[in-house]
């Protein structure tokens, strides 16, 4: 009897060879994941509806007895206090690993060990997995979209040129940072724009509906980055003006936009905008839709200022005014470097934002980097390898949003800790 | 304060000004799409996101097709170089909102000639040149070889903003089949879900049936069945209230179609300016003033033929050679026992 | 006082012009334009036979009913969409948002993981991934998926058995009149505990209530439930399909995941930072004060992290409803789909339609925004 007692409510005397006990019942819980979901072999020989149930219910007891407050062993105690916490923890726990167990060697299977990488056709993925032969063919294309291939290297140097000026902008002393960035925004589009477009210094023209894959993506979220960001700045100080006219047009501007989706303003843009405008004027269907969603992100852009700016204390509007400066002079040197300061992770997500709206842009017909995939995808010699595309654009995605924002989050750090 | 005003008033002239000049600049001329291509220099079309031998960029973006043809044959006439086009990409959906706004001012998208297209939508369909039906198209596998094997409970893809949308109703409707449609934006995507299994068939033009067989993953295994359940006259179109423009895609095209019918193509075009007959004269440009008429040069139709070839050329090269549709059927010559005639370029 | 008044009303007065003008100008373009195609301007199209079918309806409707009610059908598909993305969102981001806080160093880390990966691709990208290459790899009909033979997973769609009742009135008014006493037990719960700090098992009672009441009329024999299982059947030889129950079409289901696994990261992210906003203190008092962790979350830290959660996600569901136009992408017949993109090319009535259609919107928008402010003005503190 006290020897069940023992064994159903575990003791300190008996810890030792409880820990080992549960120890070797959670090994053989996962071993059994492992064998079955890696090699097939069915240790347990549970059935294949509850194959993970067996394992679970060892794994439960075996937790269940070496949850102790203190063990010897540097190892179970660590796994007790982050992994085995209490019974529901214990089963969260194991439940994850068996869900990684089972789906983690599934996905690097098709990923890399049963995929083909090297190759010129569909042919040369004879493995069960992935093709990245798809991609390696196609690369140019989704990065240059059917921009020609003898004038790629404009492509190349305008983005150069960006990122050479960004790094001096880092590297620069205070003194020319400011001319730098005054570059940025407001000479380097275009220069950009003329280099990549053409028809200026003896670079052929080219058509804006060959533009696209990746390049095409980057154009049109720097674009839109650069110009959504003073009209947010200007609708949330309209949206705070005292005069009423301004004010309420501000507002009704700024939640008009905020009401509609995207893509019916892109279908405004893309196909209805020539009918406002008088025969003799064309725009540019990329500038067009270029325009649309640098107007539907800077009224998400001006709530964003407009909580940095309902945040500062009165005094300090007060006390810019006490010195006698204007309405302008003051947002300009007082009130707007302290509010966008404030609200930089709201900006940064903002940004984010826009750049995951461009794919958006494929359904009126431009085809950035998803739209190049598309295509892909659909050539009758590379049918079947959706998947191959999506992950590959997924993951260019990923990193570009993973880095803008770690990017934000390292920025409101360092200025945070400079107030 | 006095200067704030002084702006405004500027500001004030500049926007009558605008405005004036606005109504003038619409009521001087006499076709605002003509201009508007001369001084832009180049034909503004719309065309479909990829239907192989009707219009299909190739991996570098060049554009070819039946309907590409008509839309470059535009330009070899107003321009005199077939090159100068603009090609748009449009879906079913967008095609009509971007001819009517301007966004193209061609649409040869295979778009169907119908009643209410013509008076309702404000288009006008200059001709046709390609005459099509609608059929069904089913995996071989599943047995059915007409479409009296269609039962309750089937479900069909195709593409929205169709006559093949409303063709379907009236044809299962009249039928007294339940059916769930599936109707995609984009053609390859109704190719997908359909070969993906999604549906068991798939409907749209016959012509379109065979061309997007070519993208599925085993061709054969799909049947088109023999059944025709609907006219479906394929032509370009234009706005309507410009009538010069009209005549110019209406004449671009039957020229082509004109110059099969009396033997010209792109390779003998130049020697036949000293031919005999006075019809083939008159399309090689050597005699008459037919291109004056219709506000262009009178070089006009040879640039056409030379540059873009006759229809049968532009047929061969387009949906004969690529195994589509290598017989012309309907869409031969009246002479040969198709539907092709057209009214003659005198 | 005089320049100053000229002072406030000039720009006002620019301002003002300036708009006008803007409108004007493209207002005139516009006019000119369609005068000059001879387009009309109008909504008498709605009440026309719209003369096409809908895959999916939530309402009756075949292709002889007029546009105004293939809108109604398109809007209830919006709605039916973002109401489900909206429900599973919020439970998925509670879900994750807590898992996020949790001590355990695994669960913590798979839903950081979670919240990155699904928050750092595009939405669109999303939606194409789950409907052109994870529900195409779903077996045909012969081949279901099944379970419990009453529901089938095919690649044409998910079959669930439908429910058949009868006398289902009886049934709804008094499972309405169990929620009714339900909720004066609540109030008597909070008085007892307020007045008498007794604590009185509400949950169970009115648990026990709403069983007692609804299941009253089976009990008697007035209310009857059955199942209508999906069977299936030959559509020829070899193609076979479900007829019967209930079709989900995959079109819903993958715009579902794409929507609520996308937004569920960033309603995480809220609860998170919610939670995190109620002070240590509060949670130490409370368990100090004997509650369970449960009882701590339940009553005193969720109520007030709500508070800090709900404005940042009003706005979530607001996006989640605007994205839910997507649908438009892959089959879903929502209202871009069948409104702005059927409708719109029969008549070819764009500004007509795009208007209504960005009103729709705005309309769900600012009703949505209502709805939520009332809530959170309800769950406000209170100073008594």
């Amino acid at each position: 009897m006290n020897y069940l007692d023992n064994i159903i409510k575990p003791k300190q005397a008996n810890q030792n060879t409880l820990v080992i006990f549960g120890s070797i019942l959670i090994l053989i819980s996962f071993l059994d994941v492992v064998l079955l979901s890696v090699f097939d072999i069915n240790l347990t020989g549970s059935s294949k509806g509850i194959s993970f149930f067996l394992p679970l219910l060892l794994g439960f007891i075996g937790m269940y007895y070496i949850r102790f407050d203190h063990t010897n062993f540097p190892l179970i105690n660590r796994f007790n206090k982050s992994l085995n916490i209490d019974w529901l923890n214990s089963i969260f726990t194991l439940l994850s690993i068996f869900v990684l167990l089972k789906f983690v060697p599934l996905i690097l299977n098709w990923l890399i060990f049963d995929a083909n990488f090297i190759g010129t056709a569909k042919e040369d993925c004879t493995g069960g997995g992935a093709c990245w032969v798809f991609i390696n063919v196609w690369l140019k294309r989704f990065v240059y979209g059917l921009y020609p291939d003898s004038e790629t290297w404009r492509i190349n140097l305008a983005f150069i040129l960006l990122f050479v000026t960004i790094g001096a902008s880092y590297l620069a002393k205070p003194k020319f940072k400011k001319y730098i960035i005054l570059f940025l925004l407001f000479v380097f589009p275009f220069i950009g724009l003329s280099l990549i477009s053409g028809d200026v210094g003896g670079l052929v023209y080219v058509e804006t509906n060959v533009w696209g894959g990746l390049a095409l993506t980057l154009i049109v979220s720097i674009f839109a980055i650069i110009f959504c960001f003073p009209i947010g700045v200007m609708l949330a100080m309209g949206r705070r003006s005292e005069l009423p006219v301004v004010k309420y047009f501000s507002v009704g501007f700024i939640e008009l936009w905020r009401g509609v989706p995207l893509i019916t303003v892109l279908f405004m843009a893309a196909n209805m905008f020539p009918l406002f405008l008088p025969e003799d004027v064309f725009l540019d269907k990329l500038i067009r839709c270029i325009i649309g969603i640098i107007l539907f992100e800077a009224a998400y852009m001006a709530e964003v200022v407009r909580g940095g700016l309902q945040s500062l204390p009165k005094g300090q509007y007060e006390a810019a005014k006490s010195l006698g400066m204007g309405y302008w002079r003051m947002h300009l040197f007082v009130i707007l470097p302290q509010a966008l300061k404030i609200v930089i992770p709201g900006i940064a997500n903002t940004f984010i934002a826009l750049f995951k709206d461009t794919p958006l842009i494929f359904i009126v017909g431009l085809l950035e980097l998803l739209g190049m995939i598309d295509l892909a995808k659909t050539n009758p010699k590379w049918l079947g390898f959706a998947a191959e595309g999506y992950v590959f654009a997924a993951l260019v995605y990923f990193v570009f949003c993973y880095s803008m924002s770690r990017y934000s989050q390292k920025l409101e750090k360092r200025l945070s800790t400079e107030r | 304060m006095i200067k704030s005003l002084k702006k405004f008033s500027i500001f004030l002239a500049s926007v009558a000004l605008l405005v004036g000049l606005q109504s003038e600049a619409f009521a001087a001329k006499k076709s605002r799409t003509l201009s508007k291509t001369i001084k832009q220099d180049h034909v503004k079309c719309g065309v479909s996101q990829g239907l192989p031998g009707f219009s299909n960029a190739d991996a570098a973006g060049n554009w070819t097709g039946i309907d590409v043809d008509v839309c470059r044959a535009v330009a070899a006439a107003v321009l005199g170089d077939s090159g100068k086009v603009k090609f748009t990409p449009l879906t079913a959906k967008e095609r009509f909102t971007a001819l009517s706004s301007g966004e193209v001012d061609v649409l040869a998208r295979n778009t169907t000639w119908t009643l209410s297209r013509d008076a309702d939508l404000n288009l006008t369909f200059v001709g046709v040149n390609f005459y099509d039906g609608q059929g069904f198209m089913v995996r071989k596998s599943s047995g059915i070889t007409s479409t009296n094997g269609f039962k309750n409970g089937i479900s069909v893809c195709t593409n929205t903003g169709t006559t093949t949308e409303l063709n379907m109703r009236d044809f299962f409707n009249s039928k007294k089949i339940s059916y769930e449609p599936v109707a995609f934006e984009k053609a390859d995507e109704v190719v997908q879900a359909y070969d993906a299994g999604r549906c068991d068939t798939y409907t749209t033009d016959k012509s379109g049936l065979a061309a997007q067989r070519t993208k599925m993953k085993n061709p054969d295994e799909h049947i088109v069945l023999p059944e025709t359940i609907s006219k479906e006259p394929l032509g370009p179109a234009v706005r309507h209230g410009d009538q010069v423009w009209e005549d110019i895609v209406r004449w671009s095209l039957f020229a082509m179609i004109e110059a099969e019918e009396y033997g010209i193509t792109s390779a003998n075009a130049d020697s036949l300016k000293t031919s005999e007959n006075p019809q083939i004269k008159r399309l090689v440009g050597s005699e008459g003033e037919l291109g004056t008429l219709l506000g262009l040069g009178n070089d006009w139709s040879l640039n056409i033929i030379k540059q873009v070839g006759n229809y049968g050329e532009s047929y061969k090269r387009n949906i004969a050679d690529t195994g589509i549709l290598p017989a012309r059927g309907p869409n031969a010559l009246w002479t040969n026992g198709g539907l092709l005639y057209v009214a003659p370029a005198r | 006082m005089n320049l100053k008044a000229l002072k406030r009303l000039a720009p006002q007065l620019i301002a003002v012009f300036l708009i006008i003008a803007v409108i004007g100008y493209f207002w005139n373009n516009t006019r000119l334009n369609m005068e000059y195609l001879g387009m009309e301007f109008g909504y008498d199209f709605l009440s026309k036979a719209a003369s096409f079918d809908i895959q999916f309806s939530l309402i009756d409707y075949d292709g002889s009913s007029p546009y105004f009610r293939a809108y109604l059908v398109g809007l209830l598909n919006t709605i039916l969409v973002s109401v489900l993305g909206i429900i599973f969102a919020t439970l998925i981001g509670l879900f994750i948002g807590v898992s996020r806080l949790s001590p355990n160093y695994l669960v913590s880390k798979l839903a950081e993981v979670y919240i990155e990966v699904f928050r750092n691709i595009p939405l669109l990208l999303q939606l194409f991934f789950w409907y052109f290459a994870v529900l195409r790899t779903l077996p045909l009909p012969e081949n279901a998926i099944s379970f419990g033979q009453s529901i089938f997973i095919t690649i044409k769609g998910i079959y669930v058995p439908k429910f058949i009742w009868t006398n289902f009135n009886f049934f709804i008014i008094s499972f309405i009149l169990a929620i009714i006493v339900s909720f004066f037990i609540f109030s008597y719960a909070k008085k007892q505990r307020e007045n008498y700090g007794k604590h009185f098992p509400a949950f169970w009672v009115s648990l026990g209530t709403i069983i007692l009441f609804s299941g009253s009329g089976f009990l008697f024999g007035i209310v009857n439930l059955t199942f209508e299982y999906p069977e299936i059947y030959n559509l020829t030889e070899t193609v076979f399909n479900y007829r019967g129950g209930v079709t989900i079409i995959p079109e819903l289901l993958s715009l579902l995941f794409a929507l609520s696994l996308y937004t569920s990261t960033f309603i995480a992210e809220n609860v998170r930072a919610g939670i995190l906003g109620v002070g240590k203190g509060q949670k130490e008092a409370s368990s100090s004060l004997g509650l369970t962790p449960a009882q701590t979350l339940r009553l005193v830290v969720l109520p007030q992290a709500l508070r800090i959660i709900i404005p940042p996600t009003t706005n979530q569901y607001l996006n989640l409803t605007k994205n839910s136009s997507l649908a438009a992408a892959i089959a879903y017949p929502d209202l871009v789909l069948v409104f702005a993109g059927t409708a719109l090319n029969q008549t070819g009535r764009a500004i007509e339609i795009i208007t209504i259609t960005m009103g729709t919107y705005l309309t769900l928008s600012i009703l949505i925004s209502i709805f939520m402010n009332w809530y959170n003005k309800r769950i406000e503190i209170k100073e008594k």
